[in-house]
């Protein structure tokens, strides 16, 4: 794509440079795409193919168990924690730093929760704002920490990865668990939203996305800038009508093993809840000054602050969004467990979080990555996870498999890094 | 010590300079830098600022753009003497430096580079569309016909480009005076060209243009007038078409030729305290 620099010599008067008209008919789409993944921006295309494998292999060794609603929808309920914490991580990555303290930021917060729910007897939104703000706490030491002192995160977290897993043990006590009663917070990553709920989101959503992105191409038309065309809008619109309103008819399917007892149907809460945060998390990235200088300074962060953006305090917000969303998927977890114990946000829950990031196709070394990544890497993983377990696997097999997907992962990062260089689109 | 033999401005200086620096002095503990130097800028014109390694020309343009402060002498903006404490108030008056390394992001694009830190929106949302057209804009202003897109991404662009595009971002905010540091030190012969017309173009849209350099040829392609630092000591500031490029090389390295320059026991002088 590099233009060559030969100038033309002709000075003022020339018709300034406008850019090519937008790619009109379908050949030119995808000829823009193709050249697009030649240059090495393969967003999260790798990963997607890669989930899409997956689903295909494990649907055809498992017919019968994997591709069904009831596990999909319990998929997706396992995969709820570590995608909202990869949602948090994908921030102090972005600015090439790493916070190994979340998994157990998520199992404090899930602890100070269940004490002042169950046993101070608070009403769930205080107790869940607690468990919140217990994340922002935890999140604005370590932002003050690195980003005031100049410790690296690395340390800085390690610290607190070993220190908060101290605290939860403290909380609840060796052995102890917290009992989750509230019907709302076990409802959160447990219960299916009524079918005509999920409905209702499926279409407001689809018709405002539909709307908002026609009205941004016509007012940027409009402007004489760059959109894109008007088949482009109809291919991405009408795929992700497709989509989504497939999903939702397929979790509105009876799947309860046994009807007549108790029926269970509609889409997954928590599904309602990942959306809703990737909405908002992607517009804080995408459409505000705060989230432009966090890409800023994860490309450059001599050059950002040069340019006058305090440095310090970007870290330091991203470090509390991060401990914050850490917080809901401890959470999240208490709330799938019914409980929240000292094991709460440990074993292996971090790394996949992060695992999830790297693989959904943010960079550990900064500067790229999106909020959309964190759920198709959460999703990969779990995916490993929930069909490894179908087919008998141990434990052993699944880390095994779940390293190697993260090798390839971080494989096509740096590959496609190095043909960026090369072409030039890091 | 100081320069006592500064050549007369520039005979065809129809205008007020826009840019004067009178008797400026600056010390690093016991080093001293800066020996009274005296500067003009005027506005349309490109000031060429050449020296050897070591004459003080960086840590002139660092003091014009407000990164330290001068210890002694004035600093006249537009005629009026003004403080400069801080990169702020530099761009507050109107001065934009480009600095060596750019000090571009290479995962932004173009436009939110040249907006860098200075976004166009409100709290809640930037005006992509607003800063997209502005950017359009003082690039086909520069006539910077290189750029297939402005949403490109900086890591795609050739050295040129890039300096291009850091050149642009500097004559965004109506700058009056814009210094560039060795804009044409990394880049090859073509490229070079581009950039040094842009340079000339941005004074003939008649902004006032310092230009540092080490090599003479873009110094004699594109400056009006060369003001040459030795030693700390501003030995001479003359029009382009006065000097020779030989008399030039003679005032960087030995701080006088012919009348020009320092006096001879000034030269002695002030290579003896080095």
């Amino acid at each position: 794509m590099t233009t060559p620099d030969t100038q033309t010599t002709s000075p003022q008067t020339d018709e300034p440079g406008r850019p090519a008209s937008s790619s009109s008919n379908f050949g030119d789409i995808v000829r823009a795409y193709i050249a697009r993944l030649r240059g090495g921006d393969l967003g999260s295309l790798p990963a997607v193919l890669g989930l899409v494998v997956l689903v295909i292999v494990f649907s055809a060794l498992r017919p019968e168990r994997f591709p069904s609603a009831f596990n999909i929808a319990n998929l997706l309920n396992q995969s709820a924690a570590v995608v909202v914490l990869a949602m948090g991580l994908v921030f102090v990555l972005l600015l090439g730093e790493i916070d190994l303290s979340a998994g157990f930021t998520g199992g404090t917060a899930a602890a100070v929760t269940g004490v002042v729910m169950t046993e101070h007897g608070w009403a769930w939104v205080p107790s869940l704002l607690t468990g919140l703000a217990t994340g922002a706490l935890i999140g604005t030491i370590i932002g003050l920490l690195v980003a005031r002192l100049g410790i690296p995160s690395f340390v800085v977290t390690l610290a607190f990865f070993l220190g908060l897993q101290g605290v939860v043990l403290v909380i609840i006590g060796e052995g102890g668990t917290i009992a989750y009663r509230n019907e709302v917070l076990l409802a959160l990553n447990n219960d299916p939203m009524p079918v005509w709920l999920g409905w209702t989101f499926a279409v407001v959503g689809l018709a405002l996305y539909a709307f908002l992105t026609w009205r941004q191409d016509s007012r940027r038309r409009k402007h004489g800038l760059e959109a894109q065309s008007v088949l482009l809008w109809t291919i991405k619109t009408g795929a992700l009508v497709v989509l989504v309103l497939a999903f939702v008819a397929y979790l509105s399917m009876e799947r309860s093993p046994n009807p007549t007892l108790k029926s269970i149907k509609g889409v997954p809460l928590v599904v309602a809840i990942i959306v809703a945060l990737l909405v908002v998390l992607t517009y804080l990235l995408d459409r505000t000054a705060w989230g432009r200088h966090i890409y800023a300074v994860g490309g450059n962060a001599e050059a950002s602050r040069r340019s006058g953006i305090n440095v310090a305090r970007i870290k330091l917000t991203c470090f509390v969004m991060c401990s914050t969303m850490a917080a809901l998927a401890g959470l999240l977890i208490a709330s799938r467990n019914n409980s929240a114990s000292p094991t709460t946000g440990g074993g292996t829950f971090l790394l996949y979080g992060v695992g999830a990031a790297v693989i959904g196709g943010t960079s550990l070394f900064g500067g790229k990555g999106r909020v959309s990544n964190a759920i198709i890497g959460g999703l990969v993983i779990s995916v490993i996870d929930n069909g490894m377990g179908l087919l008998r696997q141990s434990t052993g097999n699944v880390y095994m498999i779940t390293g190697l997907v993260l090798l390839v992962a971080a494989s096509v990062d740096a590959i496609s890094r190095r043909r960026a260089t090369a072409s030039g689109r890091a | 010590m100081t320069a006592e033999a500064l050549e007369p401005s520039p005979s065809g200086a129809a205008t007020e300079p826009i840019l004067s620096l009178r008797g400026i002095q600056k010390s690093f503990g016991a080093v001293h830098v800066l020996r009274g130097v005296d500067l003009d800028v005027r506005r349309g014109q490109v000031t060429a600022l050449v020296g050897d390694n070591g004459a003080g020309k960086s840590t002139l343009i660092k003091g014009i753009a407000g990164i330290h402060g001068f210890d002694d002498g004035d600093y006249l903006f537009e005629g009026k003497p003004v403080t400069v404490h801080g990169p702020r108030d530099a761009n507050a008056l109107g001065i934009e430096v480009v600095y060596q390394d750019l000090a571009l992001c290479d995962n932004l694009d173009v436009v939110h580079n040249m907006f860098l830190g200075r976004e166009l929106g409100n709290v809640a949302a930037l005006d992509e569309d607003a800063m997209e057209a502005r950017a359009r804009e003082t690039l086909d202003g520069l006539s910077v016909r290189t750029l297939q897109s402005v949403r490109t991404s900086v890591a795609s662009l050739s050295g040129g480009q890039r300096q291009t595009v850091a050149i642009a971002r500097a004559v965004l905010w109506n700058s009056k005076l814009v210094v560039l540091d060795e804009p044409t030190a990394a880049l090859g012969v073509a490229q070079t060209e581009q950039v040094l017309r842009l340079v000339r173009r941005l004074a003939d849209n008649g902004l006032a243009v310092i230009l540092i350099s080490h090599n003479l040829n873009d110094v004699f392609e594109v400056a009006d007038d060369i003001a040459v630092l030795y030693l700390g000591s501003m030995v001479a500031q003359v029009k382009r078409a006065d000097v020779t490029s030989n008399q030039v090389v003679e005032l960087i390295t030995s701080g006088r030729f012919g009348d020009m320059g320092l006096s001879a026991q000034a030269a002695a002088q002030v290579e003896e305290d080095q």
